[in-house]
C-alpha cells in the first residue's frame, strides 16, 4: 500500500480495532464495514455507543450507512475533490493541529523553488514518454545539505503553502459540483471531521476497496492521509487510517511479497539499475530512519533462501534473484497481457479465480485459452479452471493443458494468518484433509523438491539458484503436510551457528551470521517452541458487557498485548509515539505511550513504536526523538510525498467518466494505464450514459468460489442483480426483480434489477447523473448458485502506482433484458 | 492482570459457552425436563481462525474422534468475542454441509486435461506434480533471461506466472515466494492487485 | 449491556423451570448480515433452500420448515424523507398464550421450561393446524412433495438444547454486532425501556418495545425503532375465541371419547388427506383459515 507507506512508512493499517471505540468521529469512504468486514463494525458501533459520530460517502445506501448518523451520496471517484474539499475547509476554518503539522510532519520544509502545478500537471510532465521528471520535486537544503525549513509555515515554498494553494481552489461548491453532495452536506460533514484538529479528539477514515481500485487509488489514500495528518489523527488513539483489507491473508501475501515488485518485508525486488547488492541497497534504502539496517535484513534473507551457498564474496548470491526489466511492470494484469502477446506460456494459478475475479473478464478467459498449460489449485471446481466450459468456448480448439490440484480446507490445515490490523494468528487444524486433498503449502514443497532433483544434476549458472536453493520442509511425522513450524521459525529468523531463532529484528546482522525470512515477522518464533501467534492471553475485561476499553491512567491493556503477533515487534498501534506531545507527554485523551523521565525510557500501554532515544535528542539512526514516523526521513510523516502520478494527490476524473475535470484542463490521471489490447474498449457517455461502481455483499466474498459453494450462503444470496433508483428505474420502464441487461464497452450481463431508494441521481451543479451499482460475487458455473459476470463490465484501466483496476466506477447502460 | 476470558468469567462466577458444557454437566438432572445430550458435548475444541476477511475472528472447531460436528465463533478471540458474520457461520460447509454429510462440490481427486479435450480425466496425485515440474522446468528453460544486453545477470524466467494467494497461510506464502524467486519468475502476484 | 457479563454468561437456573427467559433483539444495531440465520441452520442441522424472491436483499420470502430465523428487510424514507432501511429478525416469538400451541391437536406442541415454546417432533404429525394458528406465520409444516408423508411442523426452538446446557441460542452467539441479546426475560425488559428512552431522547420518537405484554408476553422482545406496523409486526394479536374452544373444549372431550392415540390418527387422516387431494403444493402458502383465526 504504497498510499499509506508513502505517507507515513509502512504499507499497513494504522490502527488496531481495539482502538477504534476512542474516535469521536468514523468517517467510511470506500468502505462498507457492515457488510464487509462485519465482526469489525462491532468495534465501530461501540464507537457510536460512546457518543462518536459516524458518517458514511458511499454512492449507495448500504448496511452500513443503515447504521451511521449521516450518509453522504456522491460520484464515485470524486474521492479527492471531497477529501481535498475538507483540507481546504480544515486550513481555511482555521482547523488543522498545528503542533503537530509543524513537528511531525514535512509540511514546514522548503520545496524546490522550480516546482510547479499547472491545469493538472506537476512539474516535469514528459507529454512524450507519459512520464515526470521529478527533479523539482525535491527539497531545498543549505549549505551543509540539511533540510530548509519554515516552522512559521509562512514561506510561500513550504509545503504547507503549497497544499494551502492547490486545495484553496477546492471550494464547498466546487466539491458539490464535483461530487454531487450538496453544499449544506458537505459543510456540515466538514465541520464535524474538522472538530477533530485539536489535541484530546480523533477521527478516523476507514477504506477498503472502495479507494483502492482507482487509476488514482493511491492518491486518494495519500489524500486522507494528508487531511489525518493536519488534524493530527494518526498514531494517536481513535485515530489513524483502517484499511480493511480484503481476503483473510491479504496482508501476510503482501508481507511476504507474494508481488511482483517486492521481497518479503518490504525490502523491493531489484531491478537492472540495482547491478550489486551494494548498489540495490544504497538505492532503495531511506537514510535518516530505520531503514538504514536494511543491509541486516536483505543479507539475512539471503541467507534464509541460499544458505551456505550465500557469502560474502559472492555478495550474500544476491544475483540469484530475478532483476526487473528497467520499468517493466509484472501486475497481475501484465500476466495476461503478456499471455496475450505470446510471452507467458505457463500459469500456476492457487485459491484464486481471474476469470470472474479480474476485471475485463473477457479478456482474461481470451489470454486463458492462449495458455499452454495452467496448474488449479483449489476446493472448487470454478471458471478459471473450467474456463474451456464457458459458453463461447471451443473446448476442442484450446489446447491449454490442465492440471487440477485438490487443496485442503482451511480447517484441514495448521498455519497462521496475518489479519487487517498486522495481527499474525496461529490457526490450529481440525480434521485431516478430506479426501486426497492437500495443503496448498505440500504443494509447493514437492514442486520444489521435485525441481530440485530435475536440476540436481544441471552445473548451469543460471541453475544455480535451485540447486542452491535451502529446501528441507518435509514434516518429521507426516508425509501428507510440510513442516509448517519449521517455515514460521525461518520467517522468524535464527541464528546461522547455533540453529536458535533470534528473538526479534534487533538481533539480526548483515555479515551473514544470520537468516531471516521476513524481517517485519521476527519476534513470532523468538524461541525454540514458542509460537506467538499462537499466544492466547487477552486483556482483562473491565467493562460490564465484556470488552476492555482504554483508560485515562493506562492501565488497561485494551490492546491485547499478549494475544497473538503484531509485526512489528508486536506494536498494536503504528507511529504511537504520536499519542504524546513533542516532549513526550501524553496530549490524547488517553495514553499509549510516552517519555517515562524516570526510567529514561519510552514506555506505554502500546509496544512503544520509537527508537530509545530522548525528545529533543537525535537518535544515530538519524532519527529524533521528538517526530514519531520513524521509517520516513528524520521520522516525519510526509504531507509531502513523490509518487509516479505526483507529490500530492489532485483530483482527476475517472478514464470513463460523464463530465470533463471541472478544475483542470487534464481531465484523467495523465500517466493512467491502460493495454490496447483488441479486448481493452473504452466507452463514452453518448452510449453508456450512467455511472456504475462494482461492490461486493456480506454474504459472498470475491468471486464467489469461497461461498457460493457453502449452502447457506448460496441461500442467503442466491442471485446477481444491479441496484437502480427509483428515477432511473421509471425512466428505463424497469421493475423490481425484472431481468435486465448492463452493458459497457467491453460487454454485457442479464441480471436482475433491485429498483431501490438506497441508490439516488445525483445533482452535480446542473447536470444529473444516474449511478448504478453491481456486485461481482457470481460465476456461470462454480457453485451451487450461478449468475452473469460482473467483471466482464470492469475495465483494464489500472493505477500507475500499484497497477489496480478501475472496477470502481466505469460507464455503462441498463435496459430490460 | 492479564487472564484469559473464560477464567475471567469463572472468576466472576459464570461461564462462557464453551467451558459450561462441562461445568454444569451434574446440574443438568436438576432440569424438570429430560435433556438428550448435545453432539457437543465433550467434544476437543481446536481454536482456528476465519478464512474468509481480513478481520481475523476466532473460530473453533468441535471434533469428536477426527469427526467435525460443529464450529462456532471463539469467545476468547479479542477481536470477535465469539460472533462469526454469515460467511465465518458457514465455514463447516467447506468441509461437510451437515454432520457426516462433505460438502458435494468439494473436489478431492486430481484432474487433468489433455489440450483439446471437452472433459477431465482423473490422474495420480503423485504423477501430476511430476509432469507439473517437468512443465515449469522446461517452460523456465526455454524462457530463461539470464543476462541482459549489458551481460548483466538478471536471473528472469519470463515464461512462467504464478497467481496467488491471498487465500494461504504466512507459510505457504513464503514458500511461494521463496521457490518463484528462486526460479526467476517475475510474474508474481496475488489478490492485493485487484 | 452487550453480551458478555450479564448475557453471554447467563443461564437459566436449572433448578428452577418456571423462570422466564427470552431473546431480545435491538434492531437498531442490526446490520442484516444474516449470520443468525446461517448459524441457526449449522446448529439444527437444517437444511438450505434457494428460494430468494427477486428484487430485495430477504434470503426467504418466509419462514419455513427448515429456516427457523430469518432477516426482514424494510425499505424506506421517514417523516423527513430521509433513507431508512429496517432490519428485523424474525422467528418464533414463543408466546405465552401461542396460537399453534392452542391449535395443536397431538400436544406436540407445548409450553416447555422457561417460557419456550416447545416441538416435540415425535408427536407431531404434520396437520399444519399450527400454521395458520400462528398470527406471526412463525411456524411451517414441510410441504415438499417429496416428503409428504412424513412432513412435519418446524419452527425456532430458542435453542433449548443449547440454553439448557449453559450455552447461548446459536443466533446470539454468533451476532456481530451483539443486537441479540438473550437472558432473563424481566431483566431484558428493563434494558429494552432503558434504550428506547435512550433512543428517544436521541430524536427517534417513535422508538418502542415489542413483546412485553402481546399475547400474555412474548419470549422474543424488539427494541423498534418505528412502530410495529412497519416491520408487519400485528398490533395486540389476540387469539380467536374459536381457536381456544377447540383446544379446551373440543379436543379433551375427542380424546376423552376416542383415546389420544386414535385422536390423532383421525387428525392425520384429515391433515394427509387435504396434502394428497392437493392442498398445498410445494412453495404454496396455506389459505389462512378463518375458522381458526381471527
Amino acid at each position: 500500500m504504497p498510499g499509506l507507506g508513502t505517507s507515513f512508512g509502512r504499507g499497513a493499517m494504522t490502527t488496531s480495532f481495539w482502538d477504534i471505540p476512542n474516535a469521536d468521529v468514523v468517517v467510511f469512504m470506500g468502505s462498507n464495514a457492515a457488510e464487509n468486514h462485519p465482526i469489525s463494525f462491532k468495534w465501530f458501533l461501540r464507537a457510536k455507543q460512546k457518543g462518536a459520530k459516524i458518517i458514511v460517502v458511499d454512492p449507495r445506501f448500504t448496511r452500513t450507512a443503515s447504521k451511521a448518523d449521516m450518509w453522504l451520496p456522491f460520484r464515485s471517484g470524486s474521492d479527492i475533490a471531497v477529501l481535498g474539499g475538507l483540507i481546504n475547509y480544515a486550513i481555511t476554518h482555521n482547523k488543522i493541529h498545528r503542533d503537530y503539522v509543524v513537528k511531525y510532519t514535512n509540511a514546514s520544509l522548503l520545496v524546490n523553488p522550480n516546482f510547479k502545478f499547472e491545469e493538472g500537471l506537476f512539474s516535469g510532465w514528459d507529454a512524450q514518454t507519459k512520464k515526470y521528471n521529478q527533479a523539482t520535486w525535491s527539497f531545498q537544503t543549505g549549505p551543509d545539505g540539511a533540510l530548509l525549513r519554515d516552522d512559521t509555515l509562512t514561506n510561500p515554498a513550504t509545503v504547507y503553502q503549497h497544499i494551502k494553494r492547490i486545495y484553496g481552489e477546492y471550494t464547498s461548491e466546487r466539491v458539490s459540483e464535483i461530487s454531487g453532495i450538496s453544499v449544506e452536506d458537505f459543510n456540515k460533514f466538514a465541520e464535524i471531521v474538522t472538530s477533530t484538529g485539536q489535541a484530546g479528539k480523533s477521527a478516523v477514515f476507514a477504506y477498503a476497496m472502495g479507494w483502492t481500485q482507482h487509476t488514482k487509488g493511491v492518491q486518494n489514500i495519500r489524500c486522507s492521509t494528508l487531511l489525518q495528518m493536519l488534524l493530527g489523527n494518526v498514531g494517536v488513539p481513535g485515530g489513524g487510517i483502517a484499511a480493511l483489507r480484503g481476503h483473510a491473508n491479504v496482508q501476510g501475501a503482501t508481507d511476504l511479497a507474494v508481488l511482483y515488485h517486492d521481497l518479503p518485508g518490504y525490502l523491493g525486488q531489484p531491478t537492472e539499475a540495482h547491478k550489486t547488492l551494494a548498489e540495490f541497497l544504497d538505492k532503495t534504502t531511506t537514510k535518516q530512519s530505520y531503514w538504514i539496517n536494511k543491509p541486516k535484513f536483505m543479507v539475512s534473507l539471503l541467507k534464509a533462501w541460499y544458505g551456505k551457498a550465500a557469502t560474502k564474496a559472492n555478495d550474500f548470491a544476491y544475483d540469484y534473484i530475478p532483476k526487473m526489466a528497467g520499468n517493466a511492470t509484472y501486475s497481475h494484469y501484465d500476466i495476461f497481457q503478456s499471455v496475450l502477446d505470446g510471452k507467458v506460456e505457463g500459469l500456476l494459478c492457487m485459491g484464486q479465480n481471474p476469470a470472474v475475479g479480474s476485471a475485463n473478464a473477457k479478456k482474461v478467459h481470451a489470454a486463458l485459452a492462449k495458455l499452454k498449460w495452467l496448474v488449479h489449485v483449489d476446493l472448487f471446481d470454478n471458471e478459471t479452471g473450467e474456463f474451456w466450459k464457458l459458453d463461447g468456448m471451443d473446448a476442442s480448439a484450446i489446447d491449454t493443458e490442465i492440471f487440477f490440484l485438490p487443496a485442503a480446507g482451511p480447517l484441514e490445515k495448521e498455519g497462521s494468518f496475518t489479519n487487517s490490523h498486522r495481527l499474525l494468528q496461529w490457526k490450529h487444524k481440525a480434521i485431516e484433509p478430506l479426501g486426497e486433498s492437500r495443503s496448498d503449502g505440500w504443494y509447493i514443497n514437492e514442486l520444489g523438491k521435485r525441481l530440485k532433483k530435475l536440476y540436481a544434476s544441471s552445473t548451469a549458472a543460471k541453475d544455480a539458484p535451485i540447486r542452491d536453493l535451502v529446501w528441507e520442509y518435509d514434516h518429521p511425522e507426516h508425509p501428507d503436510d510440510f513442516d509448517h513450524l519449521k517455515v514460521l521459525k525461518e520467517i522468524n529468523g535464527y541464528d546461522m551457528t547455533t540453529g536458535k531463532p533470534v528473538a526479534g529484528f534487533g538481533a539480526l546482522k548483515d555479515d551473514g551470521t544470520t537468516a531471516c525470512g521476513c524481517w517485519i515477522y521476527s519476534g513470532v518464533y523468538p524461541e525454540e517452541g514458542v509460537n506467538k501467534a499462537d499466544a492466547r492471553k487477552r486483556g482483562a475485561p473491565n467493562r460490564e458487557d465484556g470488552w476492555t476499553e482504554a483508560k485515562k491512567d493506562g492501565s488497561a491493556d485494551y490492546l491485547h498485548l499478549g494475544w497473538a503477533f503484531a509485526w512489528p515487534a508486536n506494536r498494536r498501534i503504528l507511529y504511537n509515539r504520536a499519542s504524546a506531545d513533542p516532549q513526550g507527554k501524553t496530549w490524547g485523551k488517553v495514553p499509549l505511550v510516552w517519555w517515562d523521565d524516570a526510567g529514561k525510557k519510552w514506555a506505554g500501554c502500546d509496544v512503544p513504536d520509537m527508537l530509545p532515544v530522548e525528545p529533543g535528542k537525535v537518535h544515530a539512526a538519524g532519527v529524533p526523538g521528538d517526530t514519531p514516523f520513524i521509517m520516513k526521513a528524520q521520522g516525519m510523516g510526509g504531507i509531502w510525498g513523490p509518487l509516479a502520478d505526483g507529490p500530492l494527490p489532485v483530483h482527476y476524473e475517472p478514464v470513463e467518466s460523464p463530465i470533463q475535470n471541472p478544475l483542470y484542463k487534464q481531465s484523467t490521471v495523465p500517466n493512467a494505464r491502460t493495454f490496447g489490447s483488441e479486448h481493452d474498449k473504452f466507452g463514452t457517455t453518448a452510449e453508456f450514459p450512467y455511472v456504475v461502481t462494482t461492490y461486493r455483499l456480506t454474504e459472498h466474498q470475491t468471486s464467489g468460489v469461497m461461498t457460493r459453494t457453502l449452502g447457506f450462503l448460496a441461500e442467503a444470496f442466491a442471485r446477481p442483480f444491479v441496484e437502480i433508483s427509483r428515477e432511473l428505474a421509471q425512466e428505463q420502464g424497469i421493475r423490481n426483480g425484472g431481468l435486465v441487461e448492463v452493458s459497457s464497452a467491453r460487454g454485457k450481463v442479464k441480471v436482475q434489477a433491485m429498483v431501490t431508494n438506497r441508490v439516488k441521481p445525483l445533482k452535480m451543479g446542473a447536470k444529473l447523473v444516474h449511478v448504478i451499482g453491481l456486485p461481482i460475487h457470481w460465476g456461470p458455473k462454480s457453485g451451487h448458485v450461478q449468475g452473469d459476470i460482473a467483471n466482464t463490465l470492469t475495465p483494464q484501466a489500472i493505477d500507475v502506482n500499484v497497477q489496480i483496476q478501475e472496477s470502481k466506477v466505469f460507464l455503462g447502460n441498463v435496459k430490460k433484458a | 492482570m492479564q487472564v484469559n476470558r473464560r477464567e475471567f468469567l469463572k472468576l466472576s462466577g459464570v461461564s462462557a459457552a464453551g467451558a459450561a458444557v462441562v461445568l454444569f454437566a451434574d446440574e443438568r438432572k436438576a432440569l424438570a425436563q429430560d435433556l438428550k445430550e448435545h453432539r457437543i458435548t465433550k467434544a476437543k475444541e481446536v481454536p482456528t481462525v476465519c478464512p474468509h476477511c481480513s478481520v481475523g475472528c476466532g473460530m473453533i472447531a468441535y471434533v469428536k474422534e477426527g469427526e467435525l460436528l460443529q464450529l462456532e465463533g471463539n469467545p476468547d478471540s479479542p477481536i470477535s468475542e465469539g460472533s462469526l458474520c454469515p460467511k465465518g457461520a458457514a465455514s463447516m460447509q467447506f468441509a461437510y454441509d451437515a454432520v457426516g454429510k462433505a460438502n458435494p462440490l468439494r473436489q478431492l481427486k486430481a484432474k487433468y486435461r489433455k489440450p483439446g479435450a471437452t472433459a477431465w480425466e482423473e490422474i495420480d496425485l503423485e504423477k501430476a506434480l511430476d509432469m507439473i515440474a517437468e512443465r515449469v522446468k522446461e517452460t523456465r528453460d526455454k524462457s530463461f533471461v539470464a543476462t541482459n544486453k549489458d551481460g548483466l545477470t538478471v536471473n528472469r524466467n519470463e515464461g512462467l506466472a504464478h497467481l496467488g494467494s491471498a487465500c494461504i497461510d504466512n507459510e505457504e506464502c513464503y514458500l511461494v515466494t521463496k521457490l518463484m524467486r528462486s526460479l526467476g519468475v517475475v510474474y508474481l502476484e496475488h489478490h492485493a492487485r485487484i | 449491556m452487550g453480551r458478555t457479563a450479564t448475557l453471554a454468561a447467563w443461564r437459566p437456573d436449572p433448578g428452577n423451570p418456571k423462570q422466564q427467559v427470552a431473546m431480545l433483539v435491538d434492531t437498531t444495531e442490526c446490520i442484516g448480515c444474516k449470520a443468525c440465520e446461517v448459524a441457526c441452520k449449522q446448529w439444527n442441522q437444517n437444511e438450505y433452500r434457494i428460494n430468494q424472491e427477486l428484487g430485495t436483499y430477504q434470503s426467504h420470502p418466509s419462514l419455513d420448515a427448515q429456516t427457523w430465523t430469518l432477516i426482514k428487510f424494510i425499505e424506506r424514507e421517514d417523516e423527513d424523507g430521509v433513507n431508512q432501511w429496517l432490519m428485523q429478525k424474525h422467528n418464533c416469538m414463543h408466546c405465552s398464550e401461542a396460537g399453534c400451541v392452542t391449535a395443536c391437536p397431538t400436544d406436540a406442541l407445548h409450553y416447555g421450561d422457561y417460557g419456550v415454546v416447545t416441538l416435540d417432533q415425535e408427536k407431531c404429525i404434520g396437520c399444519a393446524y399450527c400454521e395458520p394458528a400462528c398470527p406471526f406465520d412463525a411456524i411451517h409444516v414441510d410441504k415438499s412433495a417429496f416428503r409428504q408423508t412424513a412432513q412435519k411442523a418446524g419452527k425456532c426452538t430458542l435453542c433449548f438444547d443449547r440454553i439448557s446446557n449453559a450455552m447461548q441460542p446459536a443466533c446470539v452467539s454468533t451476532c456481530p454486532t451483539d443486537c441479540i441479546k438473550y437472558g432473563d426475560r424481566g431483566e431484558l425488559l428493563k434494558w429494552a425501556y432503558a434504550r428506547v428512552e435512550q433512543l428517544k431522547a436521541m430524536g427517534y420518537a417513535n422508538a418502542n418495545v415489542y413483546g412485553d405484554k402481546e399475547l400474555g408476553g412474548l419470549h422474543e422482545l424488539y427494541v423498534l425503532l418505528e412502530k410495529p406496523e412497519v416491520y408487519g409486526l400485528p398490533v395486540n394479536p389476540t387469539l380467536s375465541k374459536r381457536l381456544t374452544f377447540w383446544k379446551y373444549g373440543l379436543q379433551p372431550v375427542g380424546k376423552a371419547i376416542l383415546g389420544a392415540a386414535l385422536f390423532g390418527m383421525v387428525i392425520n387422516w384429515f391433515a394427509a388427506r387435504r396434502t394428497f387431494k392437493g392442498g398445498h403444493g410445494p412453495g404454496e402458502e396455506a389459505e389462512a383459515p378463518a375458522s381458526l383465526h381471527d
